[in-house]
């Protein structure tokens, strides 16, 4: 039953969107599938702030490798969540002056839009800047000519990485117009538009075909192995 | 007859020393001339705001209406949308400067309820879909042209009531249900054959084959082994295809009793997560090897969840790494962390955008469909794997209509106004796009 009752589930559901797509009354049907699934999720982010505090404290408790990181986490979970439910620091609403913290919790000035605006958001673009560092060392080591593939790539990249910058149009400015096709630019336009799209849309059309597949094994109960055991 | 005598003395004067008429009319008022003079000439500039106003009005009411209000059906819903036409104001044209003419108001009356404005549409739009009809109820809409300084037309109404109709099929999807029935169909027979003992070859993925590889490695050098179903939540069928290969990892994983961390950014995911791992457990005959504490929730927020596993896999050094699910720009940066503390990495993912970074980071990569055929081949079941030959028969269907769309294509371009490039149009816009639904 643990695992028949969820497999009916989502073979019920499946259907229903599959059905709702062709015909328009059962739309609604769709919509209140969705809505199950916005409820189980807030549900589940329940679960989810509560097994962190669990795995947190758990490793502060027992003084496991990175409990710092943990304590850390632990007070950032806290401290955030208290200045979010006490509208620390928001300003009055201009409907009701009278009234602390009647404004919105993420008014301009309030406690929660300050942790976000000066810790979370310089923190969340330092993550994101480490990104230019790895696409270096990732290109290094992808671009080594160690075969005739790999030459065939370090030489279609030179090509698109010169026609993308300033440097490919001087390059090749003495090229007549009448073979522009020729110029660096020219031809980073042929490798993006025909070869790079040939193939993007091959991947696409296989991962379309197999979203297809493995949706009508999930909805038919063919395939339950993400469902977990039938035993207790 | 005193005032008389005054208005006489005055006459005089000015006809002698004749003042502009406003200082005639302030010395009145200033002065001591009689009441009736003063209201007489007050009646003057009353007149003249009077006749302004009225002027005024006159030009405000002036914007010529929008004509020819038609209201039809909405194609292809359920029964919860119609459309609105009308023609444009005649102040509405370019020809027209400044513009008379800044917006149309709609507003709509329903069985039940008092008129209320449903949209403004900017000059120019001679069309509204109304969406939120209720089915079974009546309404009627009409349209007022908006000019400058609030002047407004003469509304135009809807004579009639009129009632949203219930379509039972959506005909612009007509040919993309043929398509989806057509791979469906050889998923199912594919599936029934299989079931019958027909014999399915399916060709070896070299990623799948080394999972067993990976998980080896961990446990000899002692080491744990990391797996990231992606950072999208359950309703994504990546992170199911992610799931099914997870299972599979945890069983091996418990057969050779090393260690498998699962930190997940989805509460959702994590308890499928733990549930697949524990069944997996059972099935590898080795409960005791299934640990909780591993499988754990991180956080929803991307990049929070990217330093927390680069910081994990800095720290601790898994053996092998498994990025299966949907990725987004985290991809490279959870595939460069892993490259760099030695450990041998499998991913996959259906975004394309993202499977560069794998193939260039990880050593072996699932490209797309493979990930989804995973849970079949790595289950060996006759029935999955089925479902993938099925695929093939969707595969031949995107070749024909490859090489048909190429031939009208062509077609079209020597017979650009012909039948040639109406079978094109047709097949672009109606086959291939859904009717642009």
């Amino acid at each position: 039953m643990k695992r028949t009752i969820p497999a009916v589930i989502a073979g019920v559901s499946g259907t229903v969107m599959i059905i709702a797509f062709f015909i328009p009354p059962a739309q609604k049907w769709q919509q209140t599938a969705e809505i199950w699934f916005t409820i189980l999720a807030a549900i589940a982010f329940l679960i989810g702030g509560t097994n962190l505090c669990l795995h947190h404290l758990k490793k502060v408790a027992h003084q496991q490798a990175g409990w710092g990181f943990s304590a850390v986490t632990l007070i950032a979970f806290f401290v955030t969540v208290f200045v979010g439910m006490t509208k620390w620091g928001v300003p009055a609403a201009d409907k009701f002056p009278d009234y602390a913290w009647s404004g919105n919790y993420l008014e301009e000035g309030g406690g929660l839009w300050w942790l976000y605006e000066y810790i979370m958001s310089p923190i969340v673009a330092t993550m994101f800047s480490l990104l230019a560092f790895y696409v270096a060392s990732a290109a290094f080591r992808a671009f080594r000519a160690k075969n005739v593939e790999a030459m065939l790539l370090l030489v279609t990249a030179f090509i698109v990485l010169l026609g993308r910058t300033y440097a490919g149009t001087v390059l090749t400015s003495w090229v007549p117009d009448s073979m522009s096709a020729l110029t660096f630019p020219g031809m980073t336009g042929v490798i993006m538009a025909v070869f790079t799209t040939a193939g993007q849309r091959a991947i696409m059309l296989g991962i379309a075909l197999g979203i297809a597949a493995i949706s009508l094994r999930i909805i038919l109960g063919l395939d339950r192995s993400y469902l977990g055991s039938d035993k207790d | 007859m005193e005032p008389r005598k005054t208005r006489t003395t005055r006459k005089k004067t000015e006809d002698e020393f004749p003042l502009p008429f406003f200082f005639r009319v302030v010395r009145v008022f200033r002065g001591s001339s009689p009441s009736w003079m003063k209201f007489r000439l007050a009646l003057i500039p009353a007149s003249v705001f009077l006749v302004a106003g009225f002027c005024g009005a006159a030009i405000a009411a002036d914007i010529a209406p929008p004509t020819n209000l038609v209201v039809e059906d909405r194609a292809n819903d359920a029964a919860n949308g119609l459309i609105v036409n009308w023609s444009l104001s005649a102040d509405d044209q370019p020809s027209v400067q400044p513009k008379r003419v800044l917006q149309y108001e709609v507003s709509r009356w329903a069985e039940g309820d008092e008129w209320s404005s449903i949209a403004k549409v900017p000059a120019g739009n001679t069309l509204l879909e109304d969406t939120n009809c209720e089915p079974g109820k009546k309404y009627r809409y009409r349209v007022v042209a908006l000019g400058p300084d609030g002047t407004t037309s003469a509304p135009v109404e809807t004579a009639e009531a009129f009632q949203p109709i219930m379509q039972w099929v959506d005909t612009r999807r007509l040919w993309f249900g043929a398509i989806v029935a057509f791979v469906c169909g050889a998923v199912i027979v594919c599936t029934e054959l299989a079931r019958r003992g027909a014999v399915t070859y399916v060709r070896p993925i070299a990623a799948l084959t080394a999972l067993d590889e990976a998980v080896g490695r961990a446990t000899e050098m002692g080491r744990p082994m990391l797996f990231v179903p992606g950072i999208m939540d359950l309703d994504q069928i990546e992170t199911v295809a992610g799931l099914t290969v997870l299972s599979k990892v945890a069983k091996t994983a418990a057969e050779y009793d090393a260690a498998l961390e699962v930190p997940t950014s989805r509460s959702l995911v994590m308890t499928a997560a733990q549930e697949s791992c524990e069944a997996a457990c059972l099935e590898a005959g080795r409960p005791e090897s299934f640990n909780p504490d591993r499988i754990y929730y991180v956080t929803d927020e991307q990049f929070g969840y990217v330093a927390y596993v680069c910081g994990w896999m800095t720290r601790e050094k898994p053996a092998a790494c498994f990025f299966l699910g949907k990725f987004f720009a985290e991809s490279l940066l959870l595939a460069e962390v892993g490259n760099s503390v030695g450990a041998i990495q499998i991913a996959g993912t259906a975004e394309a955008s993202q499977l560069p970074f794998f193939v260039a980071a990880c050593d072996y990569t699932l490209l797309g469909e493979e990930l989804f055929a995973a849970s079949a081949y790595l289950s060996r079941e006759p029935q999955q794997l089925g479902t993938l030959k099925g695929q093939d028969a969707g595969k031949v269907l995107a070749a024909v209509l490859l090489l048909g769309g190429c031939l009208l294509a062509t077609w079209a371009v020597f017979q650009p106004q012909g039948v040639g490039a109406d079978a094109y149009e047709y097949f672009r816009e109606v086959i291939l796009n859904k009717g642009g639904a």
